[in-house]
């Protein structure tokens, strides 16, 4: 009887959280230029509206390049704060640490506003640069979190003994620290990209019309002129955050088979 | 002679803890030395500061008449084994052994071939091409030694490299390990909290407690003529004897040892008739039954008698003082309860200075 509850109780729950997305899936291949049900035919009309439409395909470009941009930004800086972070040689570690992370938690219209006065006075607003930048302050602590887990994994007596062994600080860190903590960095890339990708408020804030993302695009059209495109650009972004998140889950299953491996055995 | 390595007056705080105190260690080459001590002693960090992991505090270190302490670990060349392997997870054996050539700049040629006769010798040839996580723990701590002697560095440093295995295989490990340094000439320092280990393997050993070093000599001087108290109870077993020196004759004490027993050791110098002493007398020293002449012999009592398999371990006593012995085997007629005359030699019992 309980465990009935229990499993109704998991599926209601399941059905609340996935509903929304179930619900606009279908409307990406609608055939009327309405966004509602019933569907009266099914099409490839929208699909083909996102992929030509100037607005739209200019939107996801923008989204690509200023996810790449900002994951390239936020995964150096992320993967130098973690290794300085690590050194042993920092005071207040633990103050940085919740300083780094500080973007997680403060609400985005807080960084919005900051970011909009800040990017302003140094001639940055509504530049790619700009939202890059933006974007990747707040993918920075995705970054941080992964990268300090992977390096944590690693045996400071292995860097030790590649010291020993004749190498020079940068040689250890590029043989040995580095390639061990590889899979630490590139999850965490991936959600610094997934993150970009879905930003809107501090984009609503940082970007010109210019510098318009697929998710910002989305939030007009859904003002502006409502049409089953947004179905089409959801249905994008869901298969792009799947293939992202689907990326992260192999790569940390890898991480936690090597570091089974790596365990020494008892023998 | 000038020594190979040489600590002079070093010693290393954390904070306000002083870890190493004052510490002179002169150690020459080709010799195996073995830093022996609980844990906490600062052995550790003096293997630490010799490899260039840690910086002294204070005074200098020296390798070859040359002053090493302010140089970075990769510019010693100096091998270090740890005592979890620290073997690169990421690499192969052959790329984990080839590492230190590589850091070296040797030809690619050069490498391979060096790489593969190094593993010839530990025999671990066929398993060059596997990663670490799919060896043994006894193979792993092979590669890792093989990769810290494979650049020919000048010295070894072990820290506690056989602490993972079991009992089997660390003898055998043992034996290994004294066979290469024997036939390599290897200048070895080895840290260890295993007294047995120590006591086999090394040509001496400085014994450590509380960042000092206790007694620093060869393996027989220092398990049969332990100097403080702290050694003899470290190395081995003891009977801690207290007692008072009635007379001192030609470097030979009279000792009263209460229970209206009395026996004789050498005092060496420093004692004087009145004075209380610490001495050592090892279990296996005391024989029961039989005193040869100008041996000490106390009439005891068996009060208790332990079978080890190898040996049996005979409580006596008489009165307020007791000994345990060490006998291989016990003559049918001695039972517990039974009287019995122990002696020993007055060489055999030491005297320590605190």
């Amino acid at each position: 009887m309980f465990r009935a509850i229990q499993i109704t109780f998991g599926i209601a729950i399941v059905v609340f959280l996935l509903m929304p997305i179930f619900a606009i899936l279908p409307l990406a291949f609608t055939s009327s230029v309405f966004l509602n049900y019933p569907i009266p035919a099914y099409s490839m009309r929208w699909m083909h509206e996102l992929t030509t439409a100037d607005v739209w395909r200019t939107s996801i470009v923008n989204s690509l390049i200023i996810g790449s941009g900002a994951t390239v930004f936020a995964t150096v800086l992320g993967t130098l704060a973690s290794l300085g972070m690590r050194s042993g040689t920092l005071p207040m570690v633990g103050l940085l640490r919740t300083l780094f992370l500080l973007p997680m938690v403060v609400p985005a219209v807080v960084l919005g506003v900051g970011m909009q006065i800040f990017l302003v006075r140094l001639g940055l607003a509504s530049t790619y640069l700009g939202v890059i930048i933006a974007h990747a302050v707040l993918c920075i602590p995705f970054v941080i979190v992964s990268v300090s887990a992977a390096l944590q994994g690693i045996d400071p007596s292995i860097e030790r003994a590649a010291s020993s062994l004749g190498a020079p600080p940068v040689t250890v860190f590029r043989r040995v620290t580095l390639p061990l903590a590889i899979p630490g960095v590139v999850s965490g890339a991936i959600f610094a990209f997934a993150t970009s990708l879905d930003e809107v408020v501090l984009t609503l804030f940082v970007a010109g019309p210019n510098q318009r993302t697929l998710a910002r695009q989305m939030f007009s059209s859904i003002r502006e002129n409502i049409n089953p495109t947004v179905a089409a650009a959801a249905l994008l972004l869901i298969i792009g955050t799947l293939c992202l998140g689907g990326l992260a889950t192999l790569l940390r299953w890898r991480q936690k088979r090597s570091a089974l491996e790596t365990a020494p055995s008892a023998i | 002679m000038r020594p190979f390595i040489r600590f002079e007056s070093v010693s290393k705080a954390f904070g306000s803890l002083t870890v190493v105190n004052a510490l002179d260690l002169a150690i020459e080459k080709g010799e195996f030395v073995s830093l022996l001590g609980p844990s906490g002693s600062g052995k550790t960090t003096i293997l630490m500061m010799l490899a260039g992991f840690e910086r002294p505090t204070q005074g200098a270190i020296y390798l070859d008449g040359k002053r090493i302490d302010h140089l970075p670990p990769y510019r010693r060349q100096m091998g270090v084994v740890f005592q979890n392997y620290a073997l690169f997870p990421h690499m192969s054996v052959a790329e984990n052994v080839a590492f230190p050539l590589e850091m070296q700049r040797v030809p690619r040629a050069e490498i391979t071939e060096r790489v593969e006769r190094a593993l010839d010798m530990v025999k671990l040839k066929q398993l060059k091409d596997r990663r670490p996580s799919q060896l043994s723990g006894g193979q792993q701590q092979r590669i890792a030694l093989t990769r810290a002697l494979v650049f020919e560095p000048s010295v070894i440093l072990m820290d506690e490299p056989l602490g993972a295995l079991d009992k089997q295989l660390r003898e055998h490990m043992q034996l290994e390990i004294r066979e290469l340094h024997k036939r390599l000439g290897l200048t070895i320092v080895f840290v260890t909290h295993d007294q047995s280990e120590a006591l086999t393997m090394s040509d001496r050993i400085a014994v450590f407690n509380a960042g000092r070093i206790e007694q620093i000599d060869v393996p027989q001087v220092i398990y049969d003529t332990p100097r403080t108290r702290f050694v003899a109870e470290f190395i081995g077993e003891t009977n801690l004897i207290e007692a008072k020196v009635a007379s001192v004759d030609n470097q030979v004490a009279r000792l009263s040892l209460g229970a209206g027993l009395s026996a004789r050791a050498h005092a060496g110098n420093g004692l004087s008739a009145g004075q209380t002493a610490s001495f050592s007398l090892r279990p296996e020293r005391i024989r029961l039954g039989a005193s040869p002449e100008g041996s000490n012999a106390l009439d005891m009592t068996i009060t208790d008698c332990i079978y080890h398999g190898d040996h049996m371990r005979v409580q006596l006593t008489r009165d307020e003082f007791s000994l345990v012995a060490r006998c291989e085997r016990l003559a049918g007629n001695w039972t517990v309860g039974a009287p019995v005359v122990a002696s020993f030699d007055p060489s055999d019992c030491t005297v320590l200075t605190q």
